[in-house]
This record gives structure tokens, sequence and C-alpha cells, in this order.
């Protein structure tokens, strides 16, 4: 039995991700960007054992089958078309419902940027993106800038999750956006996915260590001398911050903690 | 957004654009260290790959017409150059990409001369929406419109236009752009901004190398890109570093730009503006494509032919090119070739979707 096997199958009290009522028993999302050829993408996702994979439906092929990046993708994963692309919810919107119509499903990962250099998630686009979409049908996961104000418009527009991020895109900087996201664990009601910016496995376990229901990882992988291993270690990492969780770790001091009680004598019986 | 009102043609007022100055570039692209070129490499390469990975994005040209009212000393295209002039009909267009369409290509750059009365928005729009029909990404590079022909075009599906200033030293400008509506010098330069008011999504901007101080001229280019991020940070841009050629024998360059100091430029590029797309075209060789793949370039032009009619219509008749092309390998060609190098050809980045003004 391969490492990756071993620990998943262990037991543990964790009830599974549900994110619109179907359940899943990993808690690691794989993009599909960047990757420097298809087989890899292939051979990555088998290794990462994610059963989310988001693409951009402006990478995919539909009128072609060879190279076609669907083809590339088990039947098993739950395929999460992405709007990378679209800079308003106008433009999200459409391509939501060309996916859909192209037979790529209605699970949509609505990302909005109108900004070309930073590539931040535009929340009040987002927002109108969400209720028009769940209003047609789709299975809405917006990527989101972590505001509490928005997460909590977003779940009431009916969205699935919230997908804050961690840090900029494609910068591996880790959970830049910490207290923020935390704030968003504390008080959605919905699962949490940390979305971008994760760039190693120990930022992914901390991410779910401090409580996230899910990570999403690309960049890092794809660019990586060995992506199907880095892919392998991001999901033990998310799995060993997943356990670090339930486990209600003990809380990190900046001193030393007594392991003597200093105030036990003034309830010594003299 | 913010919608400024800049002085005209004053591209050097915004001074926290910029990070890095004048002297400084000469510096870089004089000093013959090939310590400092390697250094410029590995910092291009490492910042290319995190931020686009391995992946190379392929277009094909295809040329529309010839006829130019411009006089351009430099291009062959140009009012005074005797060439068979030529404007590809409904069916040759059809023609054309049906070809090109065959090699895989999905993102066309359809090319004019400057020449409204030719070419003008009618024939263009008809142009853009045959190629709907064979492509999924539609750039252009024509004669500089008004923003509302530009609207327009987007409205037809136009998601990219191309436009260089060829150089930003206005002396040098003027004896180069001797007559025609290319020679002036604001109108144009004021084009990208014109273009991005429109909603189109992708601008490519760039200067010719070899007609002036090349350091000054990039300096300049870097800083009108970067107060195009500040109005119009939703565009996606990308820059062009085209080296000047011979056309008909005459060779036009004042500096030459060697090798070495062409692969600087784009790794300078890469490292001043980390996103921005930086496209290759087949001017140049097939050795310095192949090895400038992995530094900083991120589009490719492929299977190119820069002659009007030049793919099917008349390829036997030999039309005069607009330039001469170094690099003759095909689409399939160069797929192959990025794999080899462990790149993924991406032919198609865009769906086309419904374009509507926000």
């Amino acid at each position: 039995m391969k490492t990756t096997e071993l620990y998943i199958s262990e037991r543990t009290e964790d009830t599974p991700l549900v994110i619109a009522g179907k359940v899943f028993t990993s808690r690691f999302l794989l993009g599909t960007g960047k990757f420097k050829s298809k087989s890899i993408l292939e051979e990555t996702i088998a290794a990462s054992n994610a059963e989310i994979v988001t693409v951009a439906l402006r990478r995919i092929d539909l009128e072609r089958h060879e190279e076609n990046i669907l083809e590339y993708i088990p039947k098993r994963v739950t395929l999460l078309v992405n709007t990378s692309g679209a800079r308003n919810a106008k433009e999200a919107i459409r391509i939501a419902r060309l996916a859909r119509e192209s037979g790529c499903g209605n699970w949509i990962k609505i990302e909005i940027m109108n900004d070309s250099k930073y590539l931040l998630p535009d929340n009040n686009e987002t927002l109108k993106a969400t209720e028009a979409l769940v209003k047609e049908g789709f299975i809405v996961l917006p990527y989101m800038f972590p505001d509490l104000y928005t997460a909590r418009e977003l779940i009431k527009a009916g969205a699935a999750t919230v997908m804050p991020l961690g840090s900029l895109i494609g910068s591996n900087q880790g959970l830049k956006a910490k207290a923020f996201i935390k704030i968003l664990i504390d008080e959605i009601d919905a699962p949490i996915i940390v979305d971008a910016g994760i760039g190693t496995p120990s930022q992914a376990a901390e991410a779910m260590e401090m409580g996230a229901d899910a990570v999403l990882a690309n960049t890092a992988i794809a660019t990586a001398g060995d992506p199907p291993l880095l892919a392998k270690a991001f999901a033990m990492a998310i799995h060993a911050g997943r356990l670090g969780y339930l486990s209600t770790m003990p809380e990190i001091h900046d001193t030393a903690d007594a392991s003597s009680p200093l105030t036990g004598f003034l309830y010594e019986k003299s | 957004m913010r919608n400024p009102n800049p002085a005209e043609g004053n591209l050097l007022d915004n001074e926290n654009i910029m990070m890095i100055n004048l002297a400084k570039i000469k510096e870089i692209l004089n000093t013959q260290s090939p310590d400092l070129t390697e250094d410029l490499a590995r910092q291009s390469s490492g910042i290319t790959r995190q931020y686009f990975g391995r992946t190379i994005t392929l277009y094909t040209p295809l040329y529309l017409s010839n006829y130019c009212s411009s006089y351009c000393t430099y291009c062959g295209f140009n009012n005074h150059n005797r060439i068979d002039r030529m404007k590809l009909t409904t069916r040759q267009i059809h023609l054309e990409m049906r070809q090109v369409a065959q090699t895989g290509i999905e993102n066309i750059l359809l090319l004019t001369g400057e020449s409204s009365k030719a070419t003008p928005l009618s024939y263009l729009k008809e142009a853009v929406g045959i190629a709907k029909h064979y492509f999924t990404g539609i750039s252009l590079e024509i004669h500089p419109l008004e923003t509302e022909d530009y609207r327009e075009l987007y409205r037809h599906g136009v998601d990219g236009v191309t436009v260089y200033q060829e150089t930003y030293d206005q002396t040098r400008y003027k004896e180069i752009h001797l007559s025609g509506k290319k020679s002036d010098y604001a109108y144009r330069l004021k084009t990208p901004e014109r273009v991005a008011a429109s909603g189109i999504r992708q601008i490519s901007m760039g200067i010719l190398l070899g007609l002036t101080d090349v350091a000054e001229d990039l300096w300049a280019l870097y800083h009108h890109l970067g107060r195009m991020e500040r109005l119009y940070p939703g565009v996606e841009y990308s820059l062009s570093f085209p080296r000047l050629r011979k056309i008909k024998g005459h060779d036009f360059a004042i500096c030459n730009v060697d090798d070495i100091t062409f692969i600087k430029i784009i790794c300078l590029t890469r490292i001043l503006f980390p996103r921005v797309g930086i496209n290759l075209s087949t001017r140049e060789t097939p050795r310095v494509r192949d090895h400038a793949l992995g530094l900083g370039v991120t589009r490719l032009s492929a299977g190119s032919n820069t002659s009007v009619g030049g793919y099917a219509t008349l390829p036997l008749q030999g039309q005069e090119p607009q330039f001469d092309i170094e690099d003759t390998r095909t689409v399939e060609e160069m797929i192959q070739l990025l794999k080899t190098k462990q790149f993924d050809p991406v032919l198609t980045d865009w769906r086309p979707i419904k374009n509507e003004i926000v």
C-alpha cells in the first residue's frame, strides 16, 4: 500500500467534506493551469487523489479531441470549470453558461479579475455573478478576497462554499490573509476552501490546522520539478493539517509554561 | 475606473510608475558582461515559470491587405514602394482562414496596411465576422481608429489590438514617418488608451528596435505600459520587440541590436513586468526563438506568411512580404518543438463570449 493511501485510510473522527450535497473524502482541490504537458497533468491528478479539479473554460479546446484538456481528467473527478478571463459579472455569467452548454457540467468557480497586475478578485462583481448563476441552477464556488461581509452575502445568495485567497495568486506567499480567513472559518456556515497563493505543503497544512475545510493549489505544483511528487506531498500535508485541527491542538504560547502551579501554595492546607 | 485627461504626448509625468531609471537601463544594455546576462536570464526565467508555468501560446498572422496611405521608410508596404497592392475578397478571406485553421491555430492576428480607404471599418467588421467561424481568439493590427470604431469591432468579436509606437523619439519618428496618418505621433501615442476605453481585453504594444537609441525607447515604452496599467488595469498587456529587418535591399537600422542585447531586453522586461505577455515573431531566427522560449517569451507566432494571400490565395505568385521571415517552421513543427522542450503549446486561450459594452 502506498504511503498516502495509508494515511488517508487511517481511522479519524472526521466527517467528510460535503459541497452542495456531494460527499468528498479528499480535501485537496487541484488546478490544471501552467503544466508543461497534459500527460504530467494526468499523473499529477492521480498522485493528488483530488476529487475536484478546476479547469479554465478559456483553455478547453471544445472543438478538438486531441489535446483537449478534458481528455486527461478522469471521470471519477468532479469538474469545476472556472471563469478565468472574466472581468465582470456579465462575462463570468456568459462563460458559465457556455461551459454548461458545452457539457462541462454545472459546477462553476467564479473568478472575476479586473486587474492584470495583481489578479485580485473583484468581490462586488463576484457577488452579482453568484446571485445570477445560483438562480440559473449552477453550483457556485466563488473565489474571493477574504471579506466577512462579502462572504455572508455570497452564502445568502446561495454559494456552495466561499474560496478566499491565501495571498496573491501564483505568488507562493502562503497565508498572508490568515487572520481574515480565520474570521470566515469562525463565522461562515459553509465550507471554506483556501485558494490562491499556497506554495508549499506546510502552508497548506497551516490552512487546514486553523480549520479550513479544503485547500486548492495549482501554480506551485504545476511549476515544480516533479509535479506528481509535490501533489502527493500536498495531499499528505492537507490530511495531516486536518487531523491536527480535529485533535484540538494545544495553543501555541510565547513563553514557557511552568508545569508546577505557581499559586498552588495558596490552597495547601497548612 | 479613473479617466484622467493627461497632457497630450507627455508620458514621463508619473514618476512613481517606474522603478528603474534610464541610466540603469543603459548600464544593463551596454555592460558587456556574460555574468550580468546570465543573471538577468536566471531571474527572468524563474519569474516566467512562476507566472506563466511552462506554457507558450501560439498565434498566426494573416494579412488582409497591403494598401497603405502612409510613408514609413522602413516598411515594405509604404505607399512609395512599388509593389502589387491587394486586398482579400470575402471568398479569399475564407480560403486563407480555412488554410490557417487547418494547422490547429485558434489565435489569429489580422493585419492590414494603414489605409482607412482600402480597409474601412465595414471591411474589418466583415473580416472579423468571418474569422469567428474559424478561430476562438481574434486580434487586429491595423491603422489606429477612434474609440467608437474599436467599440464596434469589440462588439463584433475582437479580443485584442496590436499597436506599436515604433519609436518614442519624436524627432526620429518624424524622420521616418514622412506622410499619412501614421506621421501623427500624438494620435498614435494615444491609440492604446482609445483601444482600452472601448472594452477590448488585450493590447499589444511595442517598439521597433534599431530606429534610435534602444535604451531610451525601452524606457519610454516601460513608462507607456506602466501608465496604461494604471489607467486600465483590467486589460491584458503584451509587448513585442521586433528588430528592424531589411526590405528590398534597404537597411534602415541606425543601430543594430545584437542577440545579446535582444535577450537582455526580453529578460529585463520580464523582471520589471512579471505578468506582461512577451511576443516573439518569425522575424527572429529559429536559434534565437528556441532559446528565448524559457527566458521570458510567452507568445510565439508560428507558420507565418507576411504576404497578402500568402496561405492559400496566391502562394505561387510571390507577393511582396511586409518583412522577410527567418523562422519558416510550420505550426505542427513548432508544437512538436515545444513539447520536446517540455512546454505545453497553448492553442486555445479564449472562448468567444458575446462582447458587451459595460
